[in-house]
């Protein structure tokens, strides 16, 4: 039931969604776990291929973006009536065909009108 | 109205809505749009990425990654960067409670460890520049400087930002309209937060991956 109760001159929509101290702590030890292990993985010696720890590694991040996004920025479906989260996806949609656009886009440029990349060793020894 | 209501649907729609519009307060939609000057800012971020990720293996035959980037120092810089996170979530807790003291201490704790994080890029950047590999060597330190150079200028803007509201906070106290200001900056802080794990995973782990 969507009752509003005006009890006061302060009552009313709050100014923001309000964070607690559980939100922001298990935020931050999510984060701490999710920062330390790409950085493990990166400078430890993991015997993995590089191929696969890039992939892990992106996948940490996306996983912290949302943490952050939930427990720091306290985005939920509902927050200023669906609002911030319709804004957010759209963005998203512009972020993903910015990315990969320009790298698809530009990857093939490259392969195309490139005939051949020098080395670094004959590139040092144009300098 | 144009409809025709029954006095009893008339009575059950009372309890749900209010006959008059209510009053919009001053500054209610402010979030929103500071949310959407942020989509905006992330905008500007996803195409500095873009020519980083394009640009990224241009090195003109200068210094590669692997060369410049010291990876235990952007684990202390990141550190700086979560932590002072933690800190601006108390600084808001603290708010929440009208303790202007509490809240003016975390103010000040995020804002220093803002500092850190600023002065320990700087370090990087000026032993970059020192060692030859400024952002004019390849295409590569170019796209580097300018994605990571813009989310340095946001957090010192984000620290000249937490500043002024202290002095707004010590000089009117906790009112409604501060809230506002610190919910403001809240925002922007974490969000900063959000784009260095982006900058820390391809910029700096990818780039040592290479």
């Amino acid at each position: 039931m969507s009752v509003h109760h005006h009890a006061g001159p302060e009552a009313g929509p709050g100014p923001e969604p309000h964070g607690s101290l559980r939100d922001y702590t298990i935020g931050f030890l999510l984060s701490v776990v999710l920062t330390a292990v790409p950085f493990w993985l990166v400078m430890g010696d993991v015997s993995w291929s590089k191929q696969t720890v890039a992939f892990v590694i992106m996948g940490f991040a996306a996983v912290q973006m949302v943490v952050h996004m939930v427990y720091f920025l306290h985005m939920t479906p509902k927050s200023e009536d669906g609002w911030t989260l319709t804004s957010l996806v759209f963005t998203l949609i512009l972020v993903v065909i910015t990315l990969a656009g320009s790298l698809w886009v530009m990857y093939h440029l490259d392969s195309n009108m490139m005939p051949r990349h020098p080395t670094q060793a004959e590139a040092r020894s144009l300098d | 109205m144009g409809h025709a209501l029954t006095t009893e649907q008339a009575a059950a729609r009372t309890l749900f809505y209010h006959a008059d519009e209510h009053d919009h307060e001053a500054g209610g939609s402010t979030l929103l749009g500071f949310w959407i000057y942020l989509m905006s800012d992330c905008l500007i971020f996803a195409v500095l990425f873009a020519t980083y990720g394009v640009l990224s293996n241009n090195y003109a035959g200068g210094p590669e990654p692997k060369e410049l980037f010291d990876l235990s120092l952007v684990a202390v810089n990141t550190t700086m960067l979560l932590l002072s996170s933690i800190t601006y979530g108390f600084a808001m807790l603290s708010s929440y409670r009208k303790s202007v003291a509490a809240t003016q201490l975390w103010l000040v704790v995020t804002g220093l460890f803002g500092a850190a994080f600023l002065s320990i890029e700087l370090y990087e950047f000026a032993h970059m520049i020192h060692e030859g590999a400024g952002p004019q060597r390849s295409a590569f330190l170019s796209a580097f400087f300018t994605l990571v150079g813009t989310h340095g200028l946001h957090v010192t803007f984000g620290i000249v930002w937490l500043i002024t509201l202290m002095i707004q906070v010590g000089k009117h106290g906790l009112t409604k309209a501060n809230a506002r200001r610190l919910a403001c900056l809240s925002l922007f802080w974490h969000f900063l937060d959000v784009i260095w794990i982006g900058v820390f995973t391809f910029v700096y782990l990818m780039g040592m991956l290479r």
